[in-house]
This record gives structure tokens, sequence and C-alpha cells, in this order.
């Protein structure tokens, strides 16, 4: 299968005074065509810089990146994101927003009639598809956070992007609205056929969500491995208390918690609270 | 608070001290040539609208703030903007401003006396000067204030430069933008004062000057309340522009 997206030996340092930080070493990766690839990671492992060099919002120090083939120098339309929050423009409306992308010359150039029609459709679908058919006059400070996600995810398909990059777009939501997004985005991101990166901090969503998991370390900020998960590509919630779901989340989370850096002296914890017994 | 008992405790909030002061000027304890009662400085208003034209006072000095405030915002906008937008003219041009800005305005006026004259343009100058530094940082920090991800939303979708800056860091920036104007626009009033206090022979500023060297100090209260009234006026003004302009920032659902 080709690849949608293709990192060589990606490497990322900011300079920050006379420190330099590695926030990406030595990315080698291969997504393929429609693949729902999710990454997880402790944090400043670099899952974010990935993805943002993957949208072109981010430089790389050196290496390669394309994506259908083509270098990545910029941002560009064919790779759409959905950011964690505050991306929706409030002065319009959930329409309007939804819509944005059509008052910009990249995709107003050489339109004929049919073309106006087949994107106000597509705007109406997409209001549909994305259930928000009844607030489409709402501004966005009048919904929650769940359907405000909606419309970001509306609205980066919008230009059918052939790839979705999502920066945690669910981390702020609640647990129930998260469950229902998760089902939701599996549906249009196979319904849209395009290849969906999805960053998050909660190993069970990216169990649920990939096709494959891509675990990344800190420090310097690295591939770490990659699952692949053992699931039928429809999933349903049922899923989750599964042996082999548990068991990946429990080997995924050792693994990061492992990366990460970070362990709790229990010896010291329990010798201070012996002390503090006396 | 309904909007109710928010007018209420306005009310009192007014009244309180309009009562304290007329006690405190009917008593007796304070001579009334220092300080005027209520009733007094009402008077002394209606004699200066029927008797020394109060309506041009008012409109000369309403001239002045508006024409230098709106030469500021005039320049100040596209310059903060750039500053807030672009990091090469935000070095460029941020500390340059900065330093300008803690230069007393009411230093510059014999210098504009001397460049300007004591013309109209002398006290637009020195409203001008006092409002355009502030005024450029706060748009420039208006704009710097617009969230990073809807400007890269923008971009994801593939916005050019400028339509990030039209479609997006404009339309964003703009309630904070008017709120600047509004404020900006009440320290173009205190600059007024100054500048007709300087070099004037008209206007309300003036003539609480001239108020002074005759001992009215009725006029002195009514010139200072009159030049409060307005602002607040334009300030409500403002307030109202900015509901109707902005409808989203209001909706609640």
């Amino acid at each position: 299968m080709a690849s949608a997206i293709s990192c060589r030996s990606v490497c990322k340092v900011f300079a920050t005074g006379r420190k330099e930080i590695i926030a990406l070493q030595n990315v080698t990766l291969d997504v393929a065509d429609g693949e729902f690839l999710t990454v997880v990671g402790a944090s400043g492992c670099g899952k974010s810089t990935l993805l943002r060099v993957l949208a072109g919002l981010e430089s790389y120090t050196s290496g390669s990146v394309t994506t259908a083939g083509a270098t990545v120098v910029g941002p560009g339309a064919e790779r759409g994101m959905v950011f964690q929050n505050y991306s929706l423009y409030p002065w319009l409306t959930v329409l309007g927003n939804i819509k944005f992308p059509r008052q910009l010359a990249i995709h107003t150039r050489d339109r004929t009639s049919s073309d106006v029609e087949t994107a106000s459709g597509r705007a109406d679908a997409l209001l549909h598809l994305m259930g928000l058919a009844h607030v489409a006059t709402a501004y966005p400070s009048q919904l929650s956070g769940g359907m405000q996600q909606r419309v970001a995810i509306a609205r980066a398909l919008m230009t059918r992007p052939r790839i979705l990059l999502m920066d945690e777009p669910f981390g702020a939501l609640d647990a129930q609205t998260r469950e229902v997004m998760h089902d939701l985005i599996l549906y249009v991101s196979a319904l849209e056929d395009c290849t969906v990166v999805f960053v998050t901090h909660d190993v069970e969503e990216a169990i649920y969500l990939g096709r494959r998991v891509l675990l990344m370390a800190p420090q310097p900020g690295r591939i770490d491995s990659i699952y692949d998960v053992p699931l039928p590509p429809q999933r349903g919630q049922s899923m989750k208390h599964a042996t082999e779901f548990l068991r990946l989340k429990s080997e995924i989370r050792e693994r990061i918690a492992g990366t990460s850096g970070l362990r709790t002296d229990l010896e010291l914890l329990q010798k201070l609270s012996r002390r503090a017994a006396r | 608070m309904s909007q109710r008992s928010y007018w209420s405790l306005a009310a009192v909030g007014l009244a309180v001290p309009v009562a304290c002061w007329w006690l405190l000027a009917t008593s007796g304890v304070v001579n009334r040539v220092f300080l005027p009662s209520p009733y007094d400085v009402i008077h002394r208003v209606g004699v200066w609208f029927s008797d020394d034209d109060l309506l041009a006072d008012i409109g000369i000095s309403a001239f002045r703030v508006v024409t230098g405030w709106a030469l500021s915002a005039l320049i100040a906008i596209p310059l903060g903007l750039l500053i807030g937008t672009f990091r090469v003219v935000r070095a460029l041009l941020e500390p340059l401003t900065d330093f300008i800005r803690y230069m007393p305005a009411v230093a510059f006026i014999p210098l504009v006396m001397l460049w300007i004259g004591i013309d109209e343009g002398a006290k637009i100058g020195i409203i001008f000067i006092g409002t355009f530094f502030q005024m450029v940082l706060m748009v420039a920090e208006d704009v710097r204030r617009v969230p990073m991800a809807q400007i890269e939303a923008a971009q994801t979708m593939g916005a050019t430069r400028r339509e990030v800056i039209e479609e997006v860091i404009v339309p964003s920036a703009k309630p904070a933008l008017l709120d600047t104007l509004r404020i900006t626009m009440g320290w173009a009033w205190t600059y007024l004062v100054v500048a007709e206090l300087v070099a004037a022979n008209s206007g309300l500023g003036y003539a609480i000057i001239k108020a002074q060297r005759f001992l009215q100090t009725d006029k002195i209260f009514a010139g200072i309340i009159l030049i409060g009234a307005i602002g607040l006026a334009m300030d409500q003004a403002f307030r109202l522009v900015h509901r109707l302009a902005f409808p989203w920032l209001h909706a609640r659902s």
C-alpha cells in the first residue's frame, strides 16, 4: 500500500538560549494510506511536535517529511488539523466556521458555479454528518465543548484533506462525550477515507481508535515502539473489556511509565510515612 | 444581579456623594466661594448655556478630542497590527514606542508650541502625543492575544499570510480593539484639558482656567462635571456599539 506519510530520520532541535533541546531524534515512520495511527507518550516526548511538523506548522532541522510523495515545506490544505481547543472563530456561526475555507483564495481560484454548489452541498452534508444541523446558526460560545469539537472536525474536513492531523482533540471533554466522539471520528474517517494521525495522552483512547499505536519517549524525543492493535477494524465500546485490549493497555502504560523517567520512590515514601507515624 | 438592582445601586452610589456635597456646601462650614452648592453649579451651567455659548465650548473641545484621538487611531491601529503580527516590526518599533510612552506628554507642550504654534494644530498635537504611543502598544497587545490555534487552523486550511491577517487576526481582535479605542478616548479628554490650559481661547478647559482667574468656583465645578458627563456618554456609546457590532460576545444559549 502507498504511504500517505513518510518520515526519514527527522530531527528537530529547539535552541533556547545556549541550551539545545532535541525534540525529535531520528524519527523514521511510514503511515499507510487510510490508516488510523494514534500517538502516545510521556509529556515532552515530542508527539505534538511530530504532529506539528507533519502539519507544516513547525520546521524540522534535518531529515525528510513527505506526504503523498510531496515534501512538506509549510501548512497546506491537503493536511487538515484539529486542535485541542480555541481554534474556532467565535465571530462566525457554526455554518460560517465550517464554510470558512471557502473564503480563502486557494479554494476559490478557478471556481465554477457548479463548484460553489458542490461546496455548499458539502458544508450541508458535514453539518448533518456531525450532528450539527440544529445548531447551524448558533455561535461557538453557545455550544458545549463536545459540539465545538464537532465543528472543528467538520471545518477541517471541508477542504477534503487526504490527511487529518488531530492534536488531543478530545482532551478537554468529559468521559461520556469522548466515547461518543470516538465512534463518530472512526465512522467519519472511514467514510471520508482519510489518513488520520491522532495524538493523545489517553492510552485507552489510543488503542480504541488506532490501527497502530506509536509510542514515543522523551529526552530526546524519539519513537520508542509501535504496537499493532489486535482488534477488528470495526470497533465497538464492548471491546474495551476484551482481554487483549486490557493486556495491551497495561503493557503500553507500563512502557510509558518506564520511558518517562519519573518514578515514584516508594521506599522513600514508606520511610517518610513511618517517620510521620512515629 | 438583576438589571433593576444594578441600576438602583448605581443611583444610590451617585446620589450619596451629591447629597454629602450639598450638605457640606449649605452647612456653612466651608465658604461658598470655595465650595459652591450643586444648585449653584446647575445655575451656572444654565447661565453658561444662555449667555456664554456653552455649546460652542463643548463643540470645539469635542472637535479637538475626537480629531486628535482619531488621527492617533488612524496611525496606531495599522502600526500596532504590524507590531503584533510581525516579529521584525516588533523588534524594530516596540522598544522605541515603549521608551517614548514613558515621556510625559505634558512635557512636549513647549516643543509642540514651538513647532506647531498655538493654533488648533497644537491642541490636537498634544492630544495625539498623549494617546498615540499608548494606543500603539495596546493595539499590538490586542493582536498578540488572538489565540494561536485560530491562526494555525487557518494556515492548515490553506490561508496565505495576508488572509490570516484579514480573515482571522483582524476580526478576532476587533472587540478588544474597540475597547482600546474606548479607553484611549478617555485619556484624550484628560489631555484636552492640559492642552487647553496652556494655549487656547475657547473650549471647556479654557473656560475652567478663566473661571479660576475670576474665582468662579461654580464654573470650575460645572466644567469638570460637564467633561465627566461627556466622557461617560461617549463611553456608553462605545459600549452600545460593542453590543451591536459583536453579537456573538453577548449571545448565550
